[in-house]
């Protein structure tokens, strides 16, 4: 407890921008506590409702309770980047320690394929591989995510050559210590904290990606609740109900300022020298 | 950049360019929609099963992917780029006529970035640790932060439909189509820029020359604007070229909110109606273009900063 009260003093934006983080995965955890109505329930009387008391934010075209559906959909963004942030953290670490430590023919072609993917926009790949397999959610973070792992790739294998000629590597070596042990504990265990720090900073931008996925339609289908895809329904009917593409605009907005605000604080704390 | 470089570069290029020309066909062939009877769906009609097969004969669908692959390829390096199969065009009239609204897109809202960016940036490096300076980094902060497509509806929201000011949809013709969407995708750019504007100026203003320009009594906004900004607005340049690059291909969410009529509309109707060879040259062009530039942008900088040139030589 007095480490904790110690922590907090000493990383004072981080612990507030946490809290608030956390207040958002408890939003998408307690969604069917915190929502008011059914957020896929359609009662056609009341379509398009201004918001009031019994509808906070409104409703939509076919009537379903707006805040309930960006309530829910808090599940859907925030799970779709943290499996996104996941996927792409590890693949691409995987990938950066592998070239980096075996060098050769494997790291040749492992960054050769990433130079491939650096010299191209990304977001014309990711709509283009989003549409080809078919529009979903999990197509959308295979798509986003086969043309973000570079980073990570590239970051990792940087980190390893730097120690991978150290005295304590050989000495691993010679001591007949199994590679996939080193690479484990000695090469892992150096790339890992700048890639948190690169991961938590992503985690925004990713939320971003996934809602412009969906916003084209290459990404949730309806009737899932996801922001991207409310405000794409939403748009419509701008002129007539406004309120349909403020809100989930500024869930998504919220929801990446405080994932970004804490990625930036993350680094403040875990690498104090920059 | 020596010719040995360069011929360097232009190989890796191709490398690149066939790598993604490959990886986008092999896309489309694994694809689990047919385009055959999408084509067909979207003209109304439901095909018999021969009607399906002989179509798929007469666009080749039907041969062993590596010959698909090679007879597209050799048909891109003749400048034939296949036929549409939603629009019965040729590949490369479709996009040869989006091409230009996309670059006068991207191109206006490049300029309007720089505009507000560098002053900005300069105003937010000259009053460090102020307000001014605070309220400017707030604001960049915003710019990260607030996904573009929605920036796009709330400004279509305020000044098309409340306002009445500009038009809805930048289908028409004239300058004013162009205001909302430019303004859109500065926007999102701004806050990178004027960060990067703002380090690079701080760190200029820390030169000895600047110190030594102060003691010789030269006016401070001499030192600012003749001095100091032509050297830190110097890796900006690299930036655009990049930033061009994503442009081309990130106007797409842009241009679907405002029906602007460019590339990036045209890829999103092409993928959701299966328009394969339509795909696949948009990849191509896209890829072809944003390395290009990068390329001029690497020569460029040759000529701008005399530096780099030295540092070759040795």
């Amino acid at each position: 407890m007095k480490r904790l009260s110690a922590f907090v003093k000493k990383n004072p934006s981080f612990t507030v921008f946490l809290i608030l983080a956390l207040c958002i995965v408890a939003v998408a955890v307690l969604a069917p506590v915190l929502a008011t109505h059914d957020p896929y329930e359609a009662v056609l009387a009341n379509a398009v409702q201004a918001p009031s008391s019994e509808h906070l934010f409104g409703t939509d075209k076919l009537s379903r309770d707006l805040f309930s559906r960006v309530i829910y959909g808090t599940r859907t963004s925030l799970s779709a980047a943290l499996c996104l942030v996941c996927i792409i953290m590890v693949l691409g670490t995987v990938l950066g320690i592998v070239a980096g430590y075996f060098g050769g023919a494997v790291d040749a072609v492992i960054m050769r394929i990433s130079d491939m993917m650096v010299s191209f926009p990304g977001m014309v790949l990711a709509i283009a591989i989003a549409g080809i397999l078919g529009a979903s959610m999990i197509n959308a973070v295979i798509a986003i995510a086969a043309v973000s792992w570079t980073k990570y790739a590239r970051l990792s294998r940087s980190l390893v050559l730097k120690i991978r000629n150290r005295d304590y590597v050989a000495a691993a070596q010679v001591t007949g210590s199994k590679t996939g042990y080193i690479l484990y504990r000695y090469m892992l265990p150096n790339a890992l904290p700048t890639i948190i720090i690169t991961g938590a900073t992503d985690i925004g931008s990713m939320m971003l990606e996934i809602a412009a996925l969906s916003f084209l339609g290459f990404g949730a289908q309806s009737p899932t609740a996801e922001w991207g895809l409310m405000l794409n329904e939403g748009r419509a009917y701008m002129t007539a109900a406004p309120w349909l593409m403020i809100f989930p605009g500024l869930a998504i907005f919220i929801t990446v300022v405080v994932f970004n605000l804490l990625g930036d604080s993350l680094r403040d704390v875990l690498d104090p020298k920059s | 950049m020596r010719g040995k470089d360069l011929l360097k570069r232009i190989l890796q290029i191709i490398i690149v360019l066939i790598g993604i020309s490959f990886l986008t066909f092999l896309l489309t062939y694994l694809s689990p929609g047919d385009p055959v009877t999408a084509m067909y769906s979207a003209s109304g009609t439901t095909p018999s099963a021969e009607l399906l097969e002989q179509t798929r004969e007469a666009l080749g669908l039907n041969k062993p992917f590596l010959v698909q692959y090679w007879d597209w390829l050799t048909g891109c390096l003749q400048g034939d780029f296949g036929s549409s199969y939603a629009f019965h065009k040729p590949v490369v009239s479709l996009l040869l006529s989006r091409l230009w609204p996309t670059l006068k897109l991207a191109l206006c809202s490049l300029a309007l970035m720089l505009v507000v960016s560098i002053p900005l940036g300069v105003l937010s490096a000259t009053h460090k640790g102020g307000i001014a300076d605070y309220i400017v980094r707030f604001f960049t902060f915003l710019g990260a932060s607030l996904p573009n497509f929605w920036v796009g509806l709330l400004l279509m929201y305020v000044f098309a439909v409340q306002l009445g000011w500009l038009p809805v949809v930048s289908t028409g013709q004239g300058f004013t189509k162009l205001i909302l969407p430019s303004i859109t995708l500065a926007f999102a750019m701004m806050g990178k820029y004027t960060r990067q504007v703002r380090t690079a100026f701080l760190e200029e203003l820390n030169q000895d020359y600047v110190v030594g320009a102060r003691c010789r009594g030269i006016k401070e906004s001499v030192i600012l604007w003749k001095h100091v900004l032509p050297n830190s607005v110097l890796p900006l340049v690299t930036m655009l070229g990049l930033s061009m690059g994503s442009l081309l291909g990130g106007t797409a969410v842009v241009e679907v909110i405002f029906s602007y009529p460019g590339l990036g509309n045209l890829a999103v109707t092409a993928i959701s109606s299966m328009d394969y060879p339509l795909i696949q040259g948009y990849v191509l062009w896209i890829a072809i273009i944003y390395m290009v530039i990068n390329l001029l942008v690497d020569i460029s900088y040759g000529f701008l900063d005399p530096r780099t040139k030295e540092a070759g030589k040795r």
